[in-house]
């Protein structure tokens, strides 16, 4: 009888994921029909004329995020490090912990910050510096009209998803052999030489499927990016213009959409992020499941 | 055999103060990283409890929202909204969470349970925009109506992940010979489950509980589209409700400072509320660990 | 036992991991161009002494020692002494065999070496290193190749090699053989007899036998009461295996024991 039930669960949980699934393909078959693959490919974003191009917005997700990754990469590696390597044991327990509280904090206050807080200094002051030193790259130029806009949200979005990077990068590293530091160090290498060259290199797998887990939080986070990204369907090169993501357009259009074509338009674009996120999940799931065997964040 | 050694001998020092510089700057750089995340968590704690401490008030957290330009006003109904709707979805993940769980720790392996945990992993990814979008699809558009049950189900399917691979792993440290030696003087296997090795988890799956309720307490994304949010009392879960991060997000994109500041204030609760749910987490299990 | 020429002395060593003494006041000098093996039952400390010798015992957190350990007549322990130095002159070679897994074998080799040496003297240094670690016809060929592509015995060679590339002037080996087959373990147990022509070798194994092929000398460890490892004796390997001074070090040699 209760094997039965614990069963039951199972085989029901598999099938809510399966109908999770085929409902969005349900809902979003209007939109399929008629755009059909042009639906990734086309960049004009416009409801009155029922014309759904989900280009812009796929644009805005992938800068976006890779801003996030980038900045959250490099950071969150070094810190991992720190944490793994060089944190004075007192230190190490209390700093890991306060940065895992960094990913607790919910989106709509990472959104309140950034529209407030962020938002006004990227636009009076980081964008300003950023296109004084680095104005003749096409990225950095363009006018500073307004601090919501991709610099911000990339900014945020580095922020959230750097717990991600940091907490799965150091139970990685922590995960290496310690006879490979032994080995490094016995032939005089210091210990800076040693985590820079032989740890950290030994861990690029997991490291790697840590950013590519921590890449699929940041194409899928949606209120923060919406307060702070401009909302607006276009592609510019520069990043102090305002942008606009998959999940965004979601969250704003969503509960005002009529007519089947335009919410099969915005259903087909959370079926975009499912599969979008299914298959970076299966990735980083693939490449972490080797290195910590199974037990993961 | 040592001649190249003697042609050109090691160079003793040379260089070893440049490579001591580097890794005294390199592990420096490492520790600044380290710092970042701490501070920034610091500044935005600081702003948050600076700028919402002046809207905290009795009233604020216990009367209905004000329409615009009148004092007063608060977010009383979406406390408690967000109280019911995350307390709903509990009731709604935590036995299907749990069931998983020992299922997977009780007969973990052969291709269905590997197809579980898979699809948890998934679930676990699936951004909560998109987990809204099901429930809308399911439980909204059928019934034309938004209700509180729509977003407590969203908000249970982002809970299940996490307490059916918290839960599963908390069993799965419970000594086999435990629930052996249990099963061995004739105690069924539900007896055996629910008093012997339940037990033995339970502060891994309270741990695990707690955490996830922390993980939906302050999402909104789901919301928007579910319980879409009300001006009133209401405690009717098939009616649309007001919740706590829905307001935050509404009085922030608002264009009224009065707004804004309520914002400020109903963040500080939410901040507050899913910092002592995750404390409290760790705090259950390092008790066990100290046992 | 004591060699006046000795590179490598321990005056009165003594080894913690926290409040606990693995090593109690030992006291032991190792021949030049020879190999010493250390050894005693599981848990008698030889191989925290041994991890002493370059200090690379100090890195397990809450790990110190006290006394001494001479290096030519210099304290490694002295707040002058180098570190780093310490480890390129005292080479070491692991239980199990730990290329770099992200290194090429060329890489491996040569791991240790500055970065400021030219190509051309590494390519030197790695041939000459190989040779020595009697690799060199295995793996010429295919150099640029991953380590772990190799077989454990020849990963275990390279790690040989890898400590002669920085020219060590001792080479630690802690039980360098527990991990191959018997084949690999003879092609190693040969490479340490033709290496002792040129180092100051020091071996722990818990295996007597080899003790027994490939040392000149020997020392003999015990736990004593508190679980610290104490050295009951040390002296030539042809003595203490014929006649060993001490009855614990017969008991062990005969069997009786553990």
């Amino acid at each position: 009888m209760f094997l039965i039930a614990i069963y039951a669960a199972s085989g029901f949980f598999v099938l809510l994921v399966l109908l999770l699934f085929a409902s969005l393909v349900k809902g979003s078959w209007p939109a399929l029909a008629a755009f059909g693959a042009k639906f990734l490919w086309t960049s004009e974003w416009n409801p009155v004329t029922e014309q759904f191009g989900a280009l812009p917005l796929i644009f805005g997700t992938v800068v976006s995020s890779t801003i996030a990754i980038v900045l959250a990469g490099l950071v969150g590696i070094l810190a991992a490090a720190y944490l793994a390597e060089f944190a004075p044991r007192w230190l190490a327990r209390p700093l890991s912990f306060v940065i895992e509280l960094l990913a607790a904090v919910p989106s709509v206050v990472f959104g309140l910050w950034g529209l407030f807080v962020l938002a006004p200094f990227v636009r009076v002051a980081l964008a300003p510096s950023l296109q004084h030193a680095f104005g003749f790259l096409p990225i950095f130029s363009g006018p500073i009209s307004t601090g919501t806009n991709m610099l911000t949200a990339g900014l945020i979005l580095a922020l959230m998803i750097l717990p991600t990077v940091t907490a799965i990068s150091r139970e990685v590293i922590v995960a290496i052999a310690q006879d490979l530091r032994e080995a490094s160090m016995s032939l005089g290498a210091t210990k800076w030489e040693t985590v820079s060259r032989v740890v950290i290199p030994a861990a690029r797998v997991g490291i790697f499927g840590a950013i590519v887990l921590a890449l699929g939080r940041a194409i899928g986070e949606t209120i923060a990016t919406t307060m702070v990204i401009g909302n607006k369907p276009v592609i510019a090169a520069s990043l102090f213009a305002p942008s606009y993501t998959l999940a965004s357009v979601i969250a704003n259009e969503f509960t005002e959409a009529n007519g089947d074509v335009y919410i099969g338009a915005l259903l087909e674009l959370g079926l975009l992020l499912f599969l979008v996120s299914f298959i970076v999940n299966g990735l980083a799931r693939l490449l972490l499941f080797t290195v910590l065997k199974g037990d993961r964040a | 055999m040592m001649a190249v050694a003697e042609n050109a001998p090691r160079p003793r020092s040379y260089g070893l103060a440049i490579r001591h510089a580097i890794s005294f700057f390199g592990t420096a750089l490492t520790a600044v990283c380290a710092s970042i995340g701490a501070i920034c968590l610091l500044i935005i704690l600081g702003y948050v409890a600076v700028q919402g401490i002046g809207a905290v008030n009795w009233t604020f957290l216990t009367s209905l929202p004000a329409p615009v330009g009148e004092p007063g006003g608060g977010i009383g109904n979406g406390i408690i909204g967000t109280g019911i709707t995350v307390g709903l979805a509990t009731l709604l993940a935590a036995p299907i969470g749990l069931a998983c769980g020992l299922y997977l720790a009780l007969f973990g392996r052969g291709w269905f349970p590997e197809a579980v945990r898979f699809l948890s992993d998934v679930l676990s990814g699936i951004p909560s925009i998109a987990i809204g979008l099901f429930a809308y699809v399911v439980l909204v558009a059928p019934f034309h109506h938004f209700s509180a049950v729509s977003a407590a189900f969203a908000f249970a399917l982002l809970m299940l992940p996490i307490i059916l691979r918290t839960s599963e792993e908390a069993v799965r440290s419970v000594p086999r010979t435990m629930r052996e030696a249990a099963l061995a003087l004739g105690l069924s296997e539900f007896v055996t489950t629910m008093r012997i090795v339940v037990p033995a988890a339970r502060p891994a799956i309270i741990t695990g509980l707690l955490l996830s309720i922390a993980r939906v307490t302050g999402e909104t994304a789901p919301l928007l589209f579910t319980a879409f949010g009300s001006p009133l009392w209401e405690n009717n879960p098939l009616n649309p409700m007001a919740q706590l991060p829905l307001q935050v997000y509404n009085y922030a994109i608002s264009p009224y400072k009065s707004w804004h500041q309520q914002a400020w204030g109903g963040a500080l609760v939410l901040i507050l509320a899913v910092l002592v749910l995750n404390v409290l987490a760790r705090a259950v299990l390092s008790s066990r660990w100290r046992r | 036992m004591n060699h006046p020429d000795a590179p490598l002395k321990v005056e009165d060593l003594s080894a913690f991991y926290g409040d606990m003494r693995a090593v109690a006041d030992v006291s032991m000098s190792f021949a030049p161009r020879n190999v010493t093996a250390l050894m005693g039952p599981s848990g008698c400390g030889k191989t925290t002494l041994l991890r002493c010798l370059n200090r690379i015992h100090e890195i397990a957190p809450g790990a110190r020692t006290e006394g001494t350990v001479l290096l030519d007549g210099e304290d490694v322990y002295d707040s002058e002494m180098s570190v780093i130095e310490l480890r390129r002159r005292v080479g070491m070679v692991f239980q199990r065999p730990n290329p770099f897994p992200t290194m090429s074998i060329f890489g491996n080799v040569v791991s240790g070496l500055s970065r400021s040496v030219p190509k051309n003297d590494k390519a030197a240094a790695a041939e000459k290193a190989l040779r020595s670690a009697a690799l060199w016809d295995e793996v010429k060929d295919k150099l640029g190749r991953p380590a772990t592509a190799l077989s454990g015995g020849q990963q275990q060679r390279l790690c040989i090699a890898r400590a002669l590339a920085v020219e060590p002037e001792v080479l630690l080996m802690d039980e360098p053989t527990s991990s191959l087959d018997p084949i690999s373990t003879l092609s190693i147990e040969e490479l340490m007899t033709k290496l002792a022509e040129h180092y100051t070798i020091v071996v722990v194994t818990h295996n007597m036998q080899q003790a027994a092929r490939v040392s000149r000398y020997a020392a003999f460890m015990l736990a004593d009461e508190t679980r610290a490892g104490r050295l009951v004796e040390m002296d030539e390997t042809s003595k203490m295996f014929t006649k060993p001074s001490d009855r614990r070090t017969e008991d062990y040699i005969t069997g009786r024991f553990g």
